[in-house]
């Protein structure tokens, strides 16, 4: 409700939002499928946490972009009842997991990128995104140690660890173009003062997260012109069945409540 | 009908789901009690985005109100600014050790500063030992860490600072 008797919102504010919401959902989702998998318990459990936090985060920015968007429809049903076109998550939030190393490796970059996008959101114009985003940046924190650690502990571990985590480097690198690739949607709400243009925050993502990769013994692929568009709403293969699992049980009982 | 002393009074009874030997008013979870007549608004802040005790405490603080009188209540979530839990009162720390979680030990760090394999000296709460090593960032709750003490070999909680 602030947001909207404070600025008038407009659909590059909806979309900046949407992409927030969206890549903290699947990204959860795709983490929350771990629970019970997981190598060892105690990363089971880290899993399960750092998902909660995401999907946690997830419901806030789904709610606030219901309210920007003004047309009645909650955080379910932005979550739930959306085709796969609707959504605007970063291709690499639903790139699948693969193994215990891709899995890490994804939530690393990730969890790095997270970092510097909530602490600069803390000083949004927009209210309400601002105070998600202070909430957000403590989470983050911990999800980008704890997998830090994790990448450094696989790459510089044995060698089919090693062979595992820069595997996972080769597939997912790629997909790291699409975070930083400029866009009318960034321009617009970074003009506006509601957050960075993601490109803003190409260098000092990779200041971060060169070193953490330097010191897991990964060699980091040589950037290509390859390009996703999960953001736009162009999904890969994988986004349908993430979907179709995470939405089969809201459609089938519409309205359902625990 | 009550006046807003009783009700903070009804909310110190209010245990945490989770860590039940410390109120919802020790988390420093309540941040504001507001008397409107005959109803109440109680403002919460949360503890954690995913925190899945947050609906759950919401429903107590109504319970425990009425419970001590009290007509209309409404619990209102307000995210600004961000709990903390340097907000944790002396009191509860002391609780939480003797429930054998180390409570958070320094101030929460700020910005998005990241501390990579973090060596802090945490007493084990069973033996006192400081020789404990930390297994994971995530425990049993998404605020506690998952610690080790190498001396009596038995695991235990820390309680992060964020």
């Amino acid at each position: 409700m602030g947001a909207q008797m404070t600025m008038q919102t407009t659909p590059e504010h909806l979309e900046y939002v949407l992409r927030l919401g969206d890549a903290a959902l699947i990204h959860g989702q795709r983490l929350s499928e771990w629970c019970g998998h997981a190598p060892v318990l105690e990363e089971d459990m880290a899993m399960a946490n750092m998902a909660l936090d995401l999907i946690g985060q997830a419901r806030l920015l789904l709610t606030h972009a219901g309210k920007l968007e003004g047309q009645g429809r909650d955080e379910d049903a932005l979550a739930f009842l959306r085709h796969e076109g609707q959504y605007r998550n970063p291709t690499l939030c639903e790139m699948p997991n693969t193994d215990f190393a891709h899995t890490i490796v994804k939530a690393f970059l990730l969890g790095s990128f997270n970092l510097l996008l909530w602490e600069r959101l803390g000083g949004s114009g927009d209210a309400e995104l601002a105070a998600i985003a202070a909430k957000s940046l403590k989470e983050a924190r911990y999800h980008a140690e704890h997998t830090g650690d994790w990448v450094i502990r696989l790459g510089d571990g044995t060698e089919e660890s090693h062979r595992r985590a820069q595997a996972a480097l080769d597939v997912l690198w790629p997909y790291t173009n699409e975070l930083f690739a400029p866009n009318a949607t960034d321009d617009a709400v970074s003009a506006a003062g509601i957050g960075p243009a993601w490109a803003e925050l190409a260098a000092e993502w990779e200041a971060a997260v060169l070193p953490v990769l330097k010191a897991a013994t990964l060699t980091v692929p040589a950037r290509t012109p390859f390009q996703s568009y999960g953001k736009f709403g162009r999904h890969s293969e994988y986004m349908g069945h993430l979907l179709a699992h995470m939405q089969h049980l809201p459609r089938s009982f519409p309205g359902a409540t625990w | 009908m009550l006046t807003e002393a009783q009700a903070w009074q009804a909310l110190d009874a209010v245990e945490d789901p989770e860590i039940p030997v410390v109120s919802v008013t020790e988390l420093g979870i309540v941040r504001e009690v507001v008397a409107e007549g005959d109803a109440l608004r109680v403002v919460v802040t949360p503890t954690y985005s995913g925190c899945p005790a947050t609906e759950l405490i919401a429903e107590s603080i109504v319970d425990a109100l009425k419970a001590a009188g009290a007509g209309a209540v409404t619990v209102e979530t307000r995210l600004s600014p961000a709990w903390s839990t340097d907000w944790i009162a002396d009191d509860a720390r002391a609780k939480l050790r003797a429930y054998g979680i180390v409570p958070p030990q320094s101030a929460a760090p700020g910005g998005g500063q990241v501390v990579r394999f973090m060596s802090r000296t945490l007493p084990c709460p069973r033996c006192g030992s400081t020789r404990t090593t930390r297994l994971s960032e995530f425990g049993s709750t998404a605020c506690k860490a998952l610690y080790r003490c190498e001396d009596c070999r038995e695991p235990f909680e820390y309680f992060k600072p964020i």
